[in-house]
């Protein structure tokens, strides 16, 4: 089965505008948000329309309909991911959910400095003086400050893996240590695109008795997988990014870790009993959600998981593998045209970085934008990936299920243009 | 239905001029003070020095830069190093105002042809809400520098 690329850009309305005085629309900008097709659309209204109530409290027949409807959401979705409902955490987006875990180690580490009561099991997230977060140089903005804050307030030491000149992660050296307690890392870079093999990082962590967080926000939307089998600790991503609405991030837990770990957005919904003087939490996941959580986001993100089951996302990535071999191809024959991250098919995602010339990304993507070309330029929230490889930016093309031949066809005539409108090349 | 601002009228000649060969690239001494400036959306860097003479309204005796940034935040700055150099304190502040002027205009502002020479080059740019900080770049840190050079007095020895 190959996908039949017409038929899912009709589900798709946002494609069937144009811009720029009536040019073809080529959204080459998943990587920052996917387009939302109309069952994502049509989920979120129709909550609205028949069941807006809000959750987890209320006898009335609304607030039950709502709050089956939004744990039904928490089942699409972990099963989605081949995971437990249990275990899946509902937060605003993959930034809140790294945070959530960061926060942990903070929240946890303060309790036990004052003796307070801390969850069976909370010890493995208290931190010592000299204690040591590794992440790579790899990471989105997203899954680096908010290590690099909680070193700084607990006197932890962040150290990470650097890059090679290929683009892949250098495990070279002894970066993991006896203190190592956390291992933070990106499993498809948003802007390298490689793809990062978690099992010899996973490994290593094991050995030393660190925990593993892992970036998924650009490997989840666009690959078949099953969390639990990754190994890692913690899974972020978010909904956004796989043809959900913004407003809704994930964060999965290894069974039983949610359990140990203290709060840490507090407030209604995530409690237990409260008297003035004290309260005690509810069981996870309810602990990690307070307040009114984002219940259309969530039922309508459930729905693009949905969609993406009954597309299949075996042949979603089949299509995007396919046409990043195109592309890469098409980029690499064009005189003056280099490719930042692997320039081969072998463990990469559907992210292309690269420069034209020594043109501006600025400069390219306005020249590109004007012929319909949405790419994205910039540092990509990463910006010290783009100073290991000395460019203050890249411009970025990305797929997903709805571009097609045509789309990759419309870039690469646009960076000719680029070359021919500031005569380079 | 709203015309777009053609690619041309945006890059301008001038503009590919200057961002091809900047006018006074690289950093000098003596200079009284140096700024830092960044766009932190697109990474854009510039570090840029200006030298200050002395008195009520000191003349920019130099603006030196070095940057990696777009050709509209690059030609800016060699826009406005041409335009401000050798110029009173007072000229430069006259600019400034223009060339704000013309940038938050949103094209509709015809801009003082005398008083901003090629920079009126940057009208186009003023249409696209997006890239109107990059045309500004330069400017935002010669007035930067210039209000350091003020607060500080020049150390013994700098000026000759």
């Amino acid at each position: 089965m190959t996908l039949d690329v017409a038929a899912v850009r009709a589900g798709f309305p946002i494609l069937k505008r144009t811009v720029h005085e009536g040019k073809r629309l080529v959204y080459l900008d998943s990587a920052a948000t996917s387009q939302k097709p109309h069952a994502v659309l049509d989920a979120e209204r129709a909550f609205y329309e028949t069941s807006n109530a809000a959750v987890h409290r209320g006898a009335h027949q609304l607030a039950a309909e709502a709050t089956v409807a939004f744990e039904d959401a928490r089942a699409t979705v972990a099963t989605f991911v081949g995971a437990q409902p249990e275990d899946l955490v509902f937060t605003r987006n993959a930034t809140e959910s790294i945070n959530l875990v960061a926060y942990t180690y903070l929240n946890a580490t303060l309790k036990a400095a004052r003796g307070q009561a801390l969850p069976d099991g909370a010890e493995r997230f208290v931190l010592r003086e000299g204690d040591e977060i590794v992440v790579t140089e790899m990471e989105h903005h997203a899954n680096l400050i908010p290590w690099q804050e909680l070193c700084a307030k607990t006197g932890a030491v962040l150290k990470w893996f650097g890059i090679t000149d290929e683009g892949r992660l250098d495990l070279s050296g002894d970066v993991i240590t006896e203190r190592t307690r956390v291992v933070a890392f990106v499993h498809q870079s948003n802007i390298l695109g490689t793809i990062n093999d978690p099992a010899p990082l996973v490994a290593r962590a094991r050995e030393v008795g660190a925990l593993v967080v892992l970036d998924a926000c650009q490997s989840v939307p666009h690959q078949p997988l099953s969390l639990p089998e990754l190994g890692a600790d913690f899974v972020a991503w978010s909904g956004h990014k796989m043809l959900g609405p913004t407003g809704i991030g994930f964060l999965w837990a290894r069974p039983g870790l949610l359990a140990a770990m203290p709060p840490f957005l507090t407030g209604g919904s995530m409690i237990a009993l409260v008297t003035m003087e004290a309260t005690t939490f509810a069981e996870p996941p309810q602990r990690f959600e307070a307040g009114v959580p984002m219940i259309a986001q969530t039922i309508s993100a459930a729905a693009a998981a949905d969609y993406l089951t009954a597309v299949g996302m075996h042949d979603v990535h089949e299509h995007e593998q396919q046409l990043t071999a195109y592309a890469l191809a098409g980029l690499q024959a064009i005189p003056g045209v280099g490719i930042i991250g692997p320039r081969d098919m072998h463990s990469r995602g559907a992210a292309i970085s690269f420069t034209v010339n020594d043109l501006h990304p600025h400069d390219v993507g306005e020249v590109l934008d004007r012929f319909g070309i949405a790419v994205r330029v910039g540092h990509h929230c990463a910006w010290p990936t783009c100073r290991r490889f000395g460019v203050p930016a890249t411009t970025r093309a990305s797929f997903y299920l709805y571009n097609d031949t045509d789309d990759v066809d419309a870039l690469l005539e646009g960076i000719e243009q680029v070359q021919r409108f500031f005569r380079v090349g | 239905m709203v015309v777009e601002p053609s690619l041309e009228s945006i890059y301008t000649e001038i503009i590919l001029d200057h961002a091809r060969h900047p006018v006074g690239k690289g950093l000098r001494e003596p200079f009284t003070a140096q700024v830092h400036h960044i766009n932190p959306s697109c990474g854009d860097e510039l570090v840029l020095r200006v030298t200050l003479g002395p008195g009520p309204d000191p003349v920019l005796q130099d603006i030196s830069y070095e940057g990696a940034g777009c050709n509209i935040s690059m030609a800016s700055v060699s826009v406005l190093a041409e335009l401000a150099t050798g110029e009173p304190l007072s000229a430069f502040e006259a600019k400034h105002r223009e060339f704000l002027r013309l940038m938050h205009g949103m094209g509709k502002v015809d801009p003082n042809e005398e008083l901003l020479g090629d920079a009126t080059a940057f009208a186009g740019v003023a249409q696209l809400p997006m890239r109107v900080k990059c045309a500004l770049l330069g400017w935002m840190a010669v007035n930067d520098a210039v209000g350091q050079s003020l607060a500080a007095p020049v150390a013994e020895g700098e000026q000759s």
